[in-house]
């Protein structure tokens, strides 16, 4: 009898710590899951550029630069390797297109395309979903990493290897500063 | 997030059993009322069934039902891009395995409500009239609301527990109703209508009376528990309190009641959609007073030296504002340490569009989903043709062109969206 009990017990020890480390596998997942979910985001990003690039040629064709320097910080965020030049590269993107936003205000007409407006309205919806893929993934991270800092679990993470996982953070200071883009 | 679906769960199950225990109980003072001493059992039986009906219904066809008892249209991107986008960025913020659809109502009262039996089923509506108040803050709130009613498995359980409520209600009015009118002679057939039984029949008939209203207190209580935990963690995915604020400041001040909306779909909607807004909202009510909820979150808003997750930060504007002791957040989802990332980036584009520009917005959503034929003429007029025109060809109202109906080249305009 003392034996059948000693197995029970072992057997519910050994289901406890299938349960916690099955958890933190999935919390894992979610952290990479969320990860490429930002760079599906990035992706669809630079995909919208080239027609915005196209449908605001024909308005403001004196302003080259503007639109070189957007296409210019595509090309770069496009070639970009590694998280850290990645995200300096696409932060480099953000301000270009700002910038270009920008100048179509002192544009009528170019403000009036449907086009465009279309553009601008996919253009903002993609700003969101990259800082709402970014929240998502920090969001993720905390919590895998919780899991591997807290009792129990930090003692099964040890024994298996699970490594804390980074938070995003934004690069440029002034970015930390204004969160809010309006184009 | 995930500790909150799971004491969700924990405290579901609990009212689930106390619903179990009415409707069995009901059931079983119905089989002795009706059909006789010692046949409480069948009862039961019969309760069960009713039950597991009901049930069967509501998992499966439920959200059919509802959404074309509402006059929903299911829309697509092209329809509404502004709105496809929003749900979109919440979905990618709730971390959703994926997006709801999403269905417009041809109503002026302002309102929306999600529906499905879990994410993968769910989808969201909103009426036209909701779509035309809101710039894109206030619908990133309002969809947020909606999004955490799915995220955090709300609809199942109401669902679920509303079907138990509504076995309830049904049997006890059938038992009620059968004992008024043809009660007495089945009473007079059992010879030894004894003391006894008399007690029974009065003790029944009061607890025939009062399940239905315990079972709706319940039911409306799970509820508003439920609104406000929608509330926080729709400022978790927008980290903007604001937006779903002044959402829900404008729905309280329209005076408009929708007719169209289900009371069954009622707990998923953002606001009330039976009660108006200014009276008094009380035990009977599925969603605590918009004007509370407001406070709550401008509360939020005010303190910038608010610090920890925005659920907590909530749950301390939440205890301030009702001076309730209990939390309207599980404590283990409160444990959890701060979030890192400021606001998120919200707003833009709609900010500066014009109520006019929105209606139009909401108004093409609405035919284009109705398959109306959109033409551009050339001088910049767009007819908008409901798809019962028969007409070969059509004269733009404003330079009396004539358009070919079968156009090839106006329908591939159409499509492209040159409007």
């Amino acid at each position: 009898m003392p034996f059948l009990i000693l197995i029970a017990v072992l057997v519910v020890i050994v289901l406890w710590v299938f349960g916690l480390y099955n958890g933190l596998v999935a919390a894992r997942n979610m952290v990479r899951n969320a990860w490429s979910q930002i760079d599906v985001q990035l992706k669809r990003r630079h995909d919208l550029i080239p027609n915005l690039i196209e449908t605001v040629k024909g308005y403001v064709k004196h302003e080259r630069e503007t639109l070189e320097a957007v296409v210019q910080a595509r090309s770069a965020a496009m070639n970009a390797q590694g998280a850290a030049e990645s995200g300096k590269a696409e932060g480099m993107l953000t301000n270009t297109l700002k910038s270009l936003f920008a100048l179509a205000e002192s544009y009528p007409d170019l403000k009036a395309n449907q086009n465009f407006l279309a553009l601008q309205e996919e253009l903002t919806s993609t700003e969101n979903r990259i800082s709402f893929a970014r929240q998502a993934y920090n969001d993720s991270t905390m919590r895998y990493n919780n899991k591997i800092e807290m009792v129990p679990t930090n003692i099964i993470a040890g024994m298996f290897n699970f490594k804390a996982s980074e938070f995003f953070e934004i690069e440029t200071p002034e970015e930390r500063a204004v969160p809010k883009v309006s184009f | 997030m995930w500790e909150i679906i799971q004491s969700n769960r924990r405290k579901s199950a609990i009212l689930v059993v106390v619903m179990a225990g009415l409707l069995i109980a009901i059931g079983y003072l119905a089989g002795e009322l009706l059909v006789g001493p010692g046949m409480g059992v069948s009862g039961i039986a019969v309760a069960a069934v009713v039950w597991i009906i009901l049930s069967l219904v509501a998992y499966f066809q439920g959200r059919t039902i509802f959404l074309a008892v509402s006059g929903a249209t299911k829309i697509s991107k092209e329809d509404h891009p502004k709105l496809f986008n929003v749900v979109e960025e919440m979905t990618i913020a709730s971390m959703l395995p994926s997006m709801p659809d999403i269905y417009i109502i041809d109503d002026p009262a302002p309102n929306a409500f999600s529906i499905g039996r879990d994410p993968a089923h769910a989808a969201v509506a909103i009426t036209s009239g909701l779509l035309n108040m809101l710039d894109r803050d206030e619908l990133q709130g309002v969809m947020a609301h909606e999004i955490a009613h799915v995220r955090n498995r709300d609809i199942l359980f109401m669902t679920m527990i509303g079907v138990m409520m509504g076995a309830i209600v049904l049997i006890a009015d059938i038992t009620v109703r059968s004992l008024f009118y043809g009660g007495g002679r089945r009473r007079s057939r059992s010879s030894d209508s004894g003391q006894a039984q008399i007690i029974i029949l009065v003790v029944g008939l009061a607890l025939m009376i009062l399940a239905p209203i315990l079972a709706r207190l319940i039911y409306m209580a799970a509820s508003r528990k439920r609104e406000y935990l929608a509330d926080a963690s729709a400022v978790e995915f927008t980290r903007l309190p604001d937006g779903l604020a002044r959402a829900l400041e404008k729905i309280g001040l329209s005076v408009l009641k929708s007719p169209r909306i289900n009371r069954v779909v009622a707990p998923m909607c953002v606001v009330n959609p039976l009660e108006k807004t200014r009276s008094v909202q009380g035990l009977f009510s599925t969603h605590p007073p918009v004007t509370e909820r407001v406070r709550i979150l401008r509360e939020m808003n005010a303190g910038p030296g608010v610090s920890g997750t925005f659920l907590q930060s909530y749950d301390q504007a939440f205890r301030k504002v009702t001076g309730a002791k209990t939390s309207s957040i599980p404590a283990s989802a409160l444990a959890q340490i701060s979030a890192i990332l400021p606001a998120a980036i919200a707003g833009g584009a709609g900010g500066d569009e014009s109520s006019i520009d929105r209606a139009r917005e909401t108004r093409d959503a609405i035919w284009k989903s109705k398959q109306y034929r959109y033409i551009a003429c050339d001088c910049g007029a767009s007819l908008k043709v409901p798809p019962a025109c028969r007409l070969p060809r059509i004269r733009c109202l404003r330079c009396r062109t004539e358009h070919m109906m079968g156009d090839a080249q106006a329908s591939a305009m159409s499509q492209a969206g040159v409007i």
